[in-house]
């Protein structure tokens, strides 16, 4: 191990900012993080001990304890509980013979939930090794349990266990339109750097990871800064539970969204670009690094590229399962080879950003269309859309719909249009924008696909009359509690908080403050935490419980007072020492009027 | 001309590159803090020094004074809310001030008691924590921890060291220490570094010196923590 631990360190330059790289070698390669390769990479790295434990403790993907030799992890996106996630868990479970967040005895295989794995159209999906695996049915997991059984390496399964698909259902503007390799660069060189940048902002094109910050004044505040040494960065962390968007613009449309990236940095002139990619799209790894590679045979990555005197190329740099790092001062951090913790702000990227240098952060469709628009003008985009929100969407849509996938729409379309379009029928309503956003109900269908409206990242979950609302609030909750970076107190103890007085309302353990409790938990919440997961974590609950009050109401007991635990089964370990079950050694709940 | 903001109300000067809290505690105006300390970079997590600016919710210690603000402070609904951050502390680690060799002098506590808090509201985690006793003259009682990494900050910028850190995610943070077997016994922490003696609870104390001041005589035993963290704070 000494001297594998050795040669990944050298590949890496010793360099710390390429923690995690290193660590995802030796993950994989030794299925955790050993104690010696810890002790290692403080020397050979010139770090504290204590930053590479902090950084394995921090991310889901890194374990100080060994997983199974085949690490398997289920996604617990709503979603794929829509599709059977908890049964075609437990079939696994049974066939593998492992219990869920356990290694088996002979450590060939371990089985673990896991967060959105971004499959949200394709699922129940999962992740072995890293690897994902969509579509997974009984069928399918005689099969995986087989291969590994008989330890087959993975390299060897059939390739259509790992087949995704791009399920691409609605093309417009920018989807029907791929542009040819290099021609947003020669269409930007032509007209000179600054009347580009006159295009992306008459343009209108805002930020399409759903903040919908203007993106040429982002670009124009990195230009003007002082620092000459800047950066470029896409974020790719796409890890709101129902977005994929992201995945099918990497994997269909590259070129372009490295075209966005390449145009960004002549613009502000960035020498060097990062694509932040999500742990989970590991399968998309060296297919983007050989594009990369093609784009430098083509000459649009590298010194002088196009004889345009700018140097521009890109690295990628994979996540590790950390849904904050989407979250761009976090994605810096963990670019850094850091936790991702958000930084303070102000500074804000755009004047210190990675390492300190004014650095642009934008989502992949942003750069998506600021490549088309580089090509075409800023009139052709700024002519589609509403007054405030210029251009196309790409949705990711997923749930209770005939036709899950990915739409393009013009802003200003009606949610009413899109569900018809997919096919969603017995509506009980949807979540827009994720877990983090905002979820509507069948009485609001008239409303718009905008920022003034519904903004978005682009996650439409859809729900039928058969779904518990309780049931997705509950998952949403979850979520957000598993992924609190631990930062800040009203987040890290709000989140479980909210969790737990959740869980009490939906178990029936509720009676009549609960929910004026959870309402005040909410608020602090949002009100205080330090970035937006915690401000918008609540956001599932304060949605549904202003449009369903009832729902919630109907779980509490007509009682002014009930334990928020079960008190007979708290008794359980005093019975089995004192060896008694008699009437007298069990406890109701509460006292019955 | 001094360029000035506004707290409550009242017209405060400040010096550009100053914090709301470092202006605020120049004019003699305390706001609530337990991971803030003036010698050490700002770390903002705490958000019990949250206040609103112009209408929007910021962190004193983070956030700089800029002309034009109209800060509030000392407003019932911000000291309702910090109150209840000061709870979700409590309940989140395990915190017994009757029987933690700290009270009187832990800041936990006094800003607890400044904020009025009678109780931990919240239901409690109960988090199963663990002491760590191995070193001669300091101890680590995780159950006080409330990661404001004050030691982590003391141990890099003051003492040159890197004996503290904090790891894990979520409700799963934890406090970890730089040696290889993870015991303070095998860091290179000294009883007379600061980052010893600078934890705001009971989480790190120096053993051997419990009941040397007697309770009744402790530091906020008869003077409030606005006080005494003015007076400190002023002087720095």
């Amino acid at each position: 191990m000494q001297a594998f631990v050795k040669n990944i360190a050298e590949q890496n330059h010793h360099q710390a900012t390429h923690l995690l790289r290193i660590l995802h070698a030796i993950q994989a390669r030794y299925h955790h993080i050993p104690e010696a390769a810890i002790e290692q990479l403080a020397t050979l790295l010139n770090i504290a001990r204590t930053q590479i434990i902090g950084v394995i403790e921090f991310y889901s993907f890194f374990h100080l304890k060994p997983r199974g030799r085949y690490e398997i992890l289920i996604s617990d996106s709503i979603t794929d509980h829509l599709l059977g996630k908890h049964q075609i868990t437990a079939y696994l479970s049974e066939k593998l013979q492992v219990d869920i967040g356990e290694v088996r005895t002979d450590g060939l295989v371990s089985l673990d939930n896991t967060s959105c794995t971004g499959l949200c159209d394709q699922g129940p999906a999962g992740l072995v090794n890293g690897h994902a695996l969509p579509h997974l049915d009984h069928a399918r997991i005689d099969q995986i349990s087989l291969l590994i059984n008989q330890e087959t390496p993975i390299e060897q399964w059939p390739t259509e266990l790992f087949q995704i698909n791009d399920n691409i259902i609605k093309r417009d503007l920018l989807l029907n339109h791929p542009l040819a390799p290099g021609a947003a660069l020669q269409a930007t060189f032509k007209r000179g750097l600054s009347a580009t940048l006159a295009e992306i902002d008459s343009s209108g094109l805002r930020g399409r990871g759903g903040a919908g910050f203007k993106t040429a004044s982002k670009w124009q505040y990195c230009r003007d800064e002082a620092e000459s040494q800047r950066y470029v960065v896409c974020n790719a962390d796409e890890g709101e539970p129902g977005t994929f968007k992201d995945r099918v613009l990497l994997n269909s449309y590259a070129q372009q969204v490295f075209e966005g990236m390449t145009v960004c940095a002549a613009i502000i002139g960035a020498e060097q670009g990062f694509l932040y990619l999500r742990g989970e799209y590991l399968f998309l790894y060296d297919k983007l690094h050989e594009i990369l590679a093609e784009r430098r045979q083509l000459g649009l990555l590298g010194k002088n590229l196009l004889n345009s005197g700018v140097n521009f190329d890109i690295d990628i740099c994979l996540g590790a399962g950390a849904y904050i790092c989407g979250e761009e001062s976090a994605l810096i951090e963990s670019l850094e080879g850091k936790m991702g913790i958000p930084r303070n702000r102000p500074p804000y990227p755009v004047t210190h950003g990675y390492l300190g240098k004014p650095t642009v952060v934008n989502n992949v469709e942003t750069f998506f269309a600021a490549a088309a628009i580089a090509h075409q003008s800023g009139e052709w985009f700024a002519n589609i859309g509403t007054d405030k929100s210029n251009g196309t969407k790409i949705l990711s849509i997923s749930g209770d719909c005939a036709k899950p996938g990915i739409y393009e729409y013009e802003f200003g379309t009606s949610i009413e249009t899109i569900l018809n379009d997919c096919g969603a029928e017995e509506l009980l309503g949807l979540q827009i924008g994720g877990p983090s956003g905002l979820f509507i109900s069948d009485s609001e269908l008239q409303r718009k696909l905008a920022f003034e409206d519904l903004a978005t990242g682009g996650s439409f979950i859809i729900f039928n009359k058969q779904r518990n609302l309780l049931d997705i609030v509950n998952n949403f909750t979850h979520f957000f509690a598993h992924e609190s970076c631990g930062f800040c107190t009203p987040c890290r103890v709000g989140t479980s908080l909210l969790k737990n007085q959740l869980d009490k309302i939906v178990d029936g353990h509720g009676s009549a403050g609960d929910v004026v409790a959870l309402e005040e938990l909410c608020a602090l919440v949002k009100n205080y935490s330090h970035c937006g997961l915690g401000q918008t974590a609540a956001n599932p609950i304060i949605s549904t419980l202003a449009r369903f009050p009832e729902l919630y109401q109907s779980r509490l007991k007509k009682i002014s007072y009930e334990p928020g635990f079960d008190l007979d089964a708290s008794l359980e370990t005093a019975r089995q020492l004192a060896n008694r079950n008699d009437a007298a050694a069990h406890l109701t709940q509460v006292e019955q009027d | 001309m001094t360029k000035t903001i506004r707290i409550d109300g009242n017209t405060v000067p400040f010096e550009d590159g100053q914090t709301i809290i470092e202006a605020a505690t120049a004019a003699g105006i305390y706001i609530p803090h337990l991971c803030h300390h003036p010698e050490f970079t700002p770390h903002g997590s705490c958000k019990l020094c949250t206040v609103n600016v112009n209408g929007r919710n910021c962190s004193a210690c983070t956030f700089p004074a800029m002309e034009g603000q109209e800060i509030l402070n000392n407003s019932q609904e911000l000291q309702a809310d910090r109150q209840k951050i000061t709870q979700m502390l409590f309940v989140e680690g395990n915190h017994f001030c009757p029987s933690c060799e700290k009270t009187g002098n832990c800041q936990l506590q006094a800003v607890a008691y400044h904020l009025n808090m009678l109780d931990s509201h919240f239901p409690h985690f109960y988090a199963h924590r663990e002491l760590d006793a191995s070193h001669a003259e300091v101890l680590i009682d995780h159950n006080r921890c409330i990661f404001c990494t004050l030691c982590v900050r003391a141990s890099q910028e003051h003492d040159g060291k890197d004996v503290f850190a904090i790891s894990g995610r979520g409700i799963n943070k934890h406090l970890i220490v730089n040696a290889e077997s993870g015991l303070l016994k095998d860091t290179d922490l000294e009883a007379t570094d600061l980052a010893a003696h600078i934890c705001p609870t009971g989480a790190i104390l120096i053993k051997h010196t419990a009941y040397k001041v007697p309770i009744g005589e402790r530091i906020y035993d008869h003077q409030h923590i606005d006080q005494v963290s003015l007076a400190a704070e002023q002087n720095k």
